[in-house]
C-alpha cells in the first residue's frame, strides 16, 4: 500500500464506513451501504461518486487541434466550444492506449480526461508523440478533484443543493464558471447510463460540495462497485476489461468513435485494415440460461469444447434480473442468437449471444 | 454442536450428519448473495477442499468443506432465493453431509475460538 494514492475525500469515505479497495493506484471506496442499494439509487434517484482518481491534462497552443486529432480516434475538427467527444488513443497496431473524453475549451485549447490507472503511461505517450507540434501540455491530475452526480434527479440536486444551474446544459457539453470564488468545470456526462453530471474543481471546492450533498441527503454516496454494474448493464466499456493495448476499438464494437475519414491519426492504417477485412474477434453480450455468474477471464467454449473467447465482464444483473456477460469471442461464433457455453468452475453453462447493451440508457437528449 | 472452519464455513452436527453453511460473519462480509453454486446429491466432499461457491454482486468466494463425506441434501430454496443466506446464514445451511470421519471435527473451532478468529481477521 506504500505507493497507493488517496483522493481529497478519503477520510470522508472512511468516516462513512466505506469498504475500500485499491483501484488504478488509488485507495477507493467500493461500496458504502451496498452495491445493490447504490445501483438502484442511481437508476431511480441520485447518487454521487468520488471520481477524483481520474486523470486530467490540458493541451493548448497553435497546433493543439491538429495534435489532438493526431493522437485521438474521434474528430475534433469543426466541433464547437463547450462540446465533448469520446474516443481512444490508439497505438500503431490499433490497440488502445486509453479511452478518454476530450473537452473543447476554445480554439486550440482542449481538456482531456483519462483513466487513473493509465495516467503515467498516457502522459508519456502524449509527450512522446508531441514532437513537431507547437503545443503546451499541462498535467492537471494532481490539482483537480472530480465528482459524478448521476441519476434521474441529478439535475435538481445540482441546482438545488450545489447551486449550479444545469437545465440548459446539453448531453456531452460542458461549461466553466466561478462558484463562490472557485473555478469549476461542469459537464453533462457520466458512466452509468443515466442522466448526470461530472464536476471538476480544486480539492477544497470538491470537499465542500461533497459535504453539502451528504448533508442534503439527496444524493446517496456510491462506490466503484455499482459504478461497474451500472456501466456494464448499458454496454459501456472499462479499460482493462473491454479495451486494452491488445483489444482494438473495432473489436470492442466502438467503431463509431473511430473516424477513418480523417487523413491521419496514430493507428489509422491498422484500424482501417481491420474494418475492411473484418476483425478476428468481436465483443458480444452473453445471456446465461442458468443463474450461475460469469466473471472476468472465464472461458467461452463451443458445444464441442473448443475455446473461442473469454468473458471480459460478468454479473448477476441488478436492473436486469439475469446472469449476463460481455465476452470477446472469435467472429465466427459472434452472431446474435448463437449458442455458446461459459466455463464456470467445474461445469459449463449454456448462453445465448445477444447485444452487449442489456439495459436501455436514459440520457437527457434534445 | 456447531463447529467453524478458518475459511468461515460452519458444520452443525446432528448425529452423523453435518449441516454445512457459511457463518453470519461471512455473509456480512460478502454482502448481497446472488448465487450459490452447490454440488449434487451423492457427490463426495473432502475436508479442506472446495465444494462450491457463494457469490455476491462483486465476487465469487469458494466454499471449503469442513468435513469429508457424501452429500445427502442440498438446500434447494437457495436456488431461487440465494439471499436467504443474508437473512439467516445459520438457519439456511447449504448442504448436508454424512460424515465418514467425525474425528475431523477436532481440527475445527468452537463458537468462542471462532469469534476470536473473526476479531483477529478484522485487524
Amino acid at each position: 500500500m506504500e505507493n497507493t494514492k488517496t483522493t481529497c475525500l478519503h477520510s470522508r469515505h472512511i468516516g462513512l464506513g466505506a469498504q475500500m479497495t485499491p483501484f488504478g493506484g488509488f485507495d477507493m471506496p467500493i461500496q458504502y451501504s451496498g452495491i445493490v442499494e447504490e445501483h438502484q439509487a442511481v437508476r431511480n434517484e441520485c447518487g454521487v461518486f468520488d471520481v477524483s482518481h481520474m486523470g486530467e491534462v490540458n493541451i493548448s497552443g497553435p497546433d493543439a487541434e491538429r495534435y489532438v486529432n493526431h493522437i485521438f480516434t474521434n474528430d475534433v475538427r469543426g466541433i464547437s466550444e463547450g462540446k465533448i467527444l469520446y474516443g481512444m488513443m490508439c497505438n500503431p497496431e490499433g490497440g488502445v492506449v486509453d479511452d478518454l473524453l476530450v473537452y473543447k475549451r476554445g480554439d486550440n485549447n482542449f481538456f482531456l480526461v483519462i483513466n487513473a490507472a493509465n495516467i503515467d503511461k498516457d502522459m508519456e505517450w502524449i509527450e512522446k508523440n508531441a514532437a513537431g507540434y507547437d503545443i503546451e501540455i499541462n498535467p492537471l491530475s494532481n490539482d483537480l478533484s472530480q465528482l459524478a452526480v448521476q441519476g434521474p434527479s441529478s439535475e435538481e440536486v445540482m441546482e438545488q443543493v450545489l447551486g449550479i444551474t444545469c437545465r440548459d446544459l446539453e448531453f456531452y457539453t460542458f461549461k466553466e464558471e466561478e462558484l463562490d470564488g472557485a473555478h469549476i468545470l461542469v459537464s453533462r456526462t457520466g458512466y452509468t447510463g443515466e442522466d448526470g453530471f461530472e464536476i471538476y474543481a480544486g480539492h477544497d471546492t470538491i470537499c465542500n460540495m461533497w459535504d453539502a450533498l451528504m448533508e442534503s441527503g439527496r444524493a446517496l454516496p456510491c462506490g466503484l462497485g455499482c459504478r461497474d454494474t451500472l456501466r456494464f448493464e448499458v454496454g459501456l466499456p472499462l479499460y482493462g476489461d473491454e479495451l486494452s493495448e491488445t483489444i482494438s476499438p473495432i473489436e470492442a464494437g466502438l467503431g463509431i468513435f473511430v473516424k477513418l475519414d480523417k487523413p491521419e491519426f496514430i493507428g489509422r492504417e491498422a484500424l482501417a485494415r481491420q474494418k475492411e477485412e473484418g476483425a478476428p474477434r468481436k465483443l458480444v453480450g452473453l445471456e446465461l440460461d442458468d443463474r450461475a455468474i460469469p466473471r472476468h477471464g472465464y472461458e467461452v467454449v463451443t458445444d464441442d469444447g473448443e475455446t473461442v473467447g473469454y468473458v471480459t465482464t460478468g454479473y448477476r444483473g441488478i436492473s436486469v434480473d439475469k446472469s449476463i456477460a460481455a465476452a470477446l469471442v472469435d467472429t465466427a461464433h459472434a452472431a446474435k442468437g448463437n449458442r455458446l457455453n461459459i466455463r464456470i468452475r467445474r461445469k459449463t453453462f449454456p448462453a445465448t449471444v445477444t447485444v452487449k447493451k442489456f439495459y436501455k440508457k436514459s440520457y437527457k437528449k434534445n | 454442536m456447531i463447529y467453524y472452519s478458518p475459511s468461515h464455513e460452519y458444520a452443525r452436527i446432528e448425529g452423523n450428519i453435518a449441516y454445512i453453511g457459511i457463518s453470519d460473519y461471512a455473509q456480512k462480509a460478502l454482502g448481497n448473495v446472488v448465487y450459490v453454486d452447490m454440488p449434487e446429491q451423492g457427490d463426495d466432499v473432502t475436508a479442506g477442499e472446495e465444494f462450491g461457491a457463494v457469490e455476491s454482486v462483486k465476487a465469487a468466494s469458494d466454499l471449503f468443506s469442513p468435513v469429508s463425506g457424501a452429500v445427502i441434501n442440498i438446500n434447494e430454496a437457495l436456488i431461487d432465493n440465494p439471499r436467504l443466506i443474508n437473512d439467516d446464514a445459520m438457519a439456511n445451511w447449504i448442504i448436508t453431509v454424512e460424515m465418514t470421519d467425525p474425528s475431523e471435527l477436532e481440527g475445527l473451532m468452537d463458537e468462542e475460538a471462532y469469534k476470536a478468529h473473526c476479531a483477529a481477521e478484522k485487524h
